[in-house]
């Protein structure tokens, strides 16, 4: 493209960054940290302009030769599924290490450098094309995050901390089983663009899938593999909860969208009742639970499961509306979500609780904060002229083509959404302020305000003008659309209906039988 | 003049979204006059742009379609921020924008002094935008984006004196209660969009024949549970009467002139599909009907100033319902009108009521007060009056319409229950007027001391509504189904008078209307002025009755009892589900691996040491002594994970191979 290996950048930097951040001294540490942050999210940024949106190839691809003798490359690009993720990412940086300015209280060093890896994987996580550079990157996330919990955390962080490891690293292990796999079936490489287009047998893709969907259905947290979330999420610094919630479950999601749909759309179809049917579940079950929360950051936890029900939902739609929505409601997501988890923490700074019985009444000593919360509050439950709108829209007009009946019961945990946000606010926010806690609560400083004005700026930005964000998505998803319903077969404009629920039981069962004899045929044509 | 109209189109909107942002964002940096002139001062300017607006429509007959930009594009699915400016838009946007710049500079007496002066009138404005765009929108979503936008605003004004708890808990029951409605309105227009493939109101208008009648039915049923919510019909009214918690203005604005008849707005936008299925236009015509009759006895109880008005808002709302479920769409946008601007007359003179008495609303505790707030006193009465449905006053014609309809066209029932309900409403109207104006005095000394008559900024608006509740009714629909009203609207509702009664049979009928407001006038005079002890008779031999009505039939204690509480139930028993279960499943397998681990542990000792004859103990104790803080286990975990790694593609290939 313009020769400029901006991602490239986009990964070191922050690396390089962590290493400067150990050789700083004591005073410049933040401000080290946070120039790099801010360098990075400045970098970022012209990718949004030059990005060609007519298109749904990938761009600003780099390559580089890594293990030839495996056919392993360095491989980086870009499309219109990944831009909107890696800018989520890059403007949220800047905002953790400010929030983290005064509540870390020891080792501040090691913290930012982890802060700093932990952006490098993450952006190397959206944007490799290599299955196996994308698994170091994949794996490279946890490392920073387990410390990010297990040092700085809450006093029951390092429980957390392992369970969230080992919940994580479980799912992994199957990925990169699934990864090798591919290796071998797909003819030796590890490029996963060209691991897209091939064709795989039945009972491969029936397996495959099922090894991603151990890695991604723990990642995003789908129900029932949800409950490392919580934990997680209480016991973490406030900056870890907003990289947890805002980029971390995305990788979930993403993997679904970038690997399971691509590479194996003869199972995501069979799956997607049992998808379908999960994601509702996790979106009635999260608000339910959200519900009985009288923790500000497990109610928030359980908020997210819900939401990123929305996103799974979408997903397996295979309708425009239905990934849009669903790649739009991740973005969303990171950005709304983030910014509770940001009010939480400042909250947290001053009372040194989270309970929602010892936070009351604060909209008299803290008209900013409460004018912030609420903000945040009406974007999470959808309301139109907010992000949350569009996405949720979209992918439960998406998710109507496929199911009433889904619809329905999706549309039930809207209804829930507004009960528990707005019971949360209405304790929070309104009433009266116990008198013990009046002194600690001073409104929101400045240094505050500039990590929550600009969320709150993408707020209304994306609810009003989603159109930008659409269009140069809409190629890159055309083309996820294409491989699991290649045009040919596609019957006018009609989507694909599937007939819900009962029959969806045979459609899995069901590839038990042919699928071992049709795939004794593609296999041995598969070998070499 | 084309384009013009066009630009006055666009800009309605955008004064009152200035104001909001110039407020919101500075407001506190500078003084209270300020942000009061920003606030009605943009209002006033749309309403200006109305009134050009609506000239030239009234003029030309022409509907305006203006495209503002592309909101959402994905696959089929394209919306525009567009507006449609039709007669039946003009209507609304004139009451609107009109009531609404009244209201904007009452409430600049009524607020001064309070403490979140600006924060008001922001939320206000921003009420006025969503407002207009519900009612301007050229699509569906448009209609939904302005629909959650008031319901927002009604919650941010209900809950505005946010430290109280009574406050906080009604606004938080609106919006949540809304969102019920919602949902179903949420459904209706995903059918509408998969059936259409497109959500703007022309082309689907257009289109309409080819449903089929059960798709008629389902969307305008779905249609239907969204405008039950937001017009606080049977059965989700319950969030009403509460929102009276706001302060007075408010409940003036929204949850009486302007919101709270978007439902009948939605209805008689969509009439072409309502039409379609006799079903859902019966359902309509009896959640109105029966709506009317429930709220209006309820009313004859209250003793609260502002319930009173709250449950005689939902009754009224109920004959709209009505009106529409007949196919009086005219009818009821006529009733819409004047009961804007009697209800908001009603609602503003009982705020200056409560200014004078330092903020009472009980009406047990009033009395007398006609000679202490004169203009107070005869413009409540003016606004009785209209509602109760006596002549020339501007309720009459649009109450005796609906009425009139239901009768010609052979709803006998329907008539039969709202002509209850006008006796009722006249009753309980009247007897509010005589508990709060004449008789003696029941309030307490401090508060009698106090008594003054409200400012000219907030009696002038009065005097407008009270002249328009007057004349409102001859201006817009008199002669009878031949008003101008009726001409106007005449090409969006279509009908007319295809069903002619004879002019005997209308006169009848209006003599019948005015009997039934002159009783329910009589026995609140006889109750309330002659015999004040006959009520109180009364009240104790149907105690049980009385109680009834005074708890509202308990329908709040039902929900309690039927949702709110087993929801939160079922949330504390899926928290128990979530932590001992599934959780308990998680750490079950946590501890299988820590077993295994521990094996290895015992076979590495035993067999693989004892075997080799290393001496590993040490490194052992040390992965022991690790163990207590957990992370000696790595290695173990490394070891299985490699172990297992291979064990699993090995199988994979040979399943893949097979």
């Amino acid at each position: 493209m313009t020769g400029f290996p901006w991602l490239t950048v986009l990964v070191v930097l922050p690396l390089a960054g962590a290493i400067a951040v150990f050789a700083a001294n004591e005073r410049s540490i933040k401000v080290t940290a946070l120039a790099v942050a801010v360098a990075n999210l400045l970098i970022s940024l012209p990718l949004w302009w030059l990005f060609d949106a007519s298109s749904g190839e990938m761009q600003f691809v780099e390559s580089a030769r890594w293990i030839p003798s495996l056919s392993i490359n360095y491989r980086l690009g870009l499309d219109g599924i990944s831009l909107p993720l890696v800018l989520m990412t890059t403007v949220l940086m800047p905002l953790c290490i400010l929030i983290s300015w005064h509540s870390i209280e020891i080792r501040m060093r090691s913290f930012m450098a982890m802060l700093l890896i932990m952006e490098s994987a993450m952006i190397g996580v959206f944007t490799a094309l290599d299955f196996v550079l994308f698994y170091v990157f994949w794996e490279a996330m946890l490392i920073p995050m387990y410390l990010l919990i297990g040092i700085w955390g809450g006093p029951n962080r390092l429980y957390a901390a392992i369970k969230f490891l080992l919940y994580t690293l479980a799912g992994s292990v199957l990925l990169l089983v699934a990864i090798l796999v591919l290796y071998f079936q797909g003819g030796q490489t590890f490029d996963i663009l060209q691991l897209s287009q091939g064709t795989y047998s039945h009972s491969l893709q029936f397996w495959l899938f099922l090894a991603f969907f151990a890695a991604f259905a723990v990642k995003v947290p789908m129900f029932p593999f949800h409950t490392w979330l919580p934990d997680a999420h209480v016991e973490a610094p406030t900056a870890g909860s907003v990289i947890l919630a805002s980029v971390l479950l995305k990788m979930g999601t993403y993997g679904f969208l970038r690997f399971s749909l691509p590479m194996l759309p003869d199972a995501s179809q069979a799956f997607t009742p049992v998808m379908v049917v999960l994601s509702i579940v996790a979106i009635i079950y999260g608000a339910y639970m959200a519900l009985a929360q009288s923790d500000l950051k497990k109610l928030i936890a359980y908020s997210s499961v819900s939401h990123m029900g929305f996103v799974t939902l979408g997903l397996f739609m295979f309708n425009i509306q239905g990934i849009e929505g669903a790649v739009m409601q991740m973005v969303n997501h990171g950005i709304t979500t983030g910014g509770l988890f940001l009010c939480v923490g400042m909250i947290y700074e001053r009372t040194h609780s989270r309970q929602i019985a010892d936070n009351t009444g604060l909209t008299k000593p803290m008209p900013r904060y409460a004018t912030f919360l609420v903000i945040f509050s009406l974007s999470s439950l959808g309301l139109p002229g907010t992000n949350s709108f569009v996405g949720e829209f979209m992918i439960l007009a998406g998710a109507f083509l496929w199911s009433k009946i889904a619809t329905a019961f999706a549309l039930l945990g809207i209804i829930l959404a507004a009960a528990y946000l707005l019971w949360m606010v209405q304790r929070v926010a309104f009433g009266v302020p116990d008198p013990h806690i009046l002194p600690k609560l001073r409104d929101v400083n400045l240094r505050e305000m500039i990590t929550v004005v600009p969320l709150v700026v993408l707020i209304f930005v994306i609810g009003i003008f989603p159109n930008p964000i659409l269009t140069r998505m809409h190629p890159s998803v055309e083309k996820v659309i294409a491989r699991v319903f290649p045009p040919a077969a596609e019957h006018a404009s009609v989507i694909p209906r599937m007939t819900p629920f009962t029959p969806s039981v045979e459609r899995i069962t069901a590839p038990t039988g042919p699928m071992f004899s049709q795939e004794t045929k593609t296999a041995s044509e598969g070998r070499p | 003049m084309s384009d013009l109209t066009d630009l006055l189109i666009k800009l309605i909107p955008v004064f009152p979204l200035l104001a909001v942002l110039v407020n919101g964002l500075l407001g506190s940096r500078y003084s209270h006059d300020l942000a009061h002139r920003l606030a009605w001062g943009s209002v006033g300017l749309s309403f200006l742009c109305t009134v050009g607006v609506f000239t030239d429509v009234m003029r030309t007959g022409v509907s305006h379609e203006v495209i503002v930009y592309q909101w959402i594009f994905g696959g089929d699915l394209a919306i525009n921020l567009a507006y449609l400016v039709d007669p039946l838009t003009c209507a609304w946007l004139l009451v609107v924008t009109g009531v609404g710049f009244l209201i904007h500079v009452y409430s600049v007496g009524y607020m001064h002094g309070e403490a979140g002066f600006t924060r008001f009138f922001t939320y206000m404005n921003l009420f006025m935008v969503s407002m207009l765009l519900l009612v301007m929108g050229n699509n569906y979503v448009v209609l939904f984006i302005g629909w959650e936008g008031v319901g927002l605003c009604s919650y941010l004004l209900i809950g505005y004196y946010y430290d109280k708890v009574s406050a906080a808990k009604a606004a938080s029951k609106a919006f949540v209660v809304n969102r019920i409605g919602d949902a179903g309105f949420l459904v209706a227009i995903f059918l509408v969009f998969i059936n259409f493939k497109t959500l703007d109101y022309t082309k689907v208008f257009a289109q309409v024949g080819q449903l089929s009648p059960d798709m008629a039915t389902a969307i305008a049923l779905c249609l239907l549970v969204g405008a039950i919510g937001k017009s606080a019909q049977l059965p989700l009214h319950t969030w009403l009467p509460d929102a009276m918690e706001g302060p007075t203005p408010v409940s003036a604005l929204i949850h009486a002139a302007t919101m709270v008849t978007a439902g009948v707005y939605m209805i008689v936008r969509n009439h072409a599909i309502f039409d379609l299925s006799p079903f859902a236009m019966s359902m309509v015509a009896f959640v109105g009907g029966g709506t009317a009759l429930f709220a209006a006895t309820i009313g004859l109880v209250q003793t609260d100033i502002k319930r009173v008005l709250a449950y005689s808002t939902v009754s009224q709302l109920g004959y709209m319902f009505l009106g529409c479920g007949i196919g009086a769409y005219t009818a009821s946008v006529f009733h819409v009108m004047t009961h804007a601007f009697f209800k908001a007359l009603l609602f503003l003179s009982a705020g200056s009521v409560i200014h004078a008495l330092s903020g009472e609303q009980d009406i047990r505790k009033m009395g007398g007060l006609s000679n202490r707030i004169p203009w107070t006193h005869r413009l409540f009465l003016i606004g009785t009056i209209a509602i109760a449905g006596l002549p020339p006053l501007a309720g009459f014609w649009s109450k005796d319409e609906i009425m009139a309809h239901a009768f010609t066209h052979h709803h006998y029932l329907l008539y039969g229950m709202a002509a209850v309900g006008a006796l009722m409403t006249s009753f309980y109207m009247f007897r509010l007027t005589y508990l709060t104006f004449y008789g003696a005095s029941r309030m307490d000394a401090h508060t009698a001391e106090h008594v003054h008559e409200s400012p000219m900024v907030m009696v002038v608006p009065l005097l407008v509504l009270a002249f328009l509740s007057i004349v409102g009714g001859l201006i817009l629909g008199f002669p009878p189904e031949h008003g101008w009203l009726h001409g106007f609207l005449g090409p969006v509702v279509g009908g007319g008078a295809e069903h002619e009664a004879g002019t005997g049979m209308v006169i009848l009928l209006m003599c019948i209307a005015i009997v039934i407001a002159l009783l329910g006038w009589g026995l609140a005079h006889f109750l309330y002025a002659v015999s004040p002890m006959t009520a109180e008779g009364w009240a104790e031999r149907f105690s049980g009755a009385y109680r009834v009505l005074l708890n509202k039939y308990y329908v709040d204690e039902l929900y309690d009892l039927l949702f709110v509480e087993p929801l939160k139930r079922l949330g504390a028993m899926l928290d128990w589900f979530d932590r001992t279960i599934i959780d308990g499943i998680v750490r079950g397998v946590g501890r299988l691996t820590d077993w295994g681990a521990s094996g290895s542990t015992w076979m590495e000792k035993h067999i693989v040491y004892a075997g080799l004859n290393v001496i590993g103990y040490g490194n052992h104790l040390a992965a022991r002594e690790g163990r207590k803080i957990q992370s000696g286990m790595v290695h173990h975990y490394a070891a299985i994970i490699v172990a297992g790694l291979f064990l699993l593609v090995l199988i994979v290939q040979l399943f893949a191979q097979m």
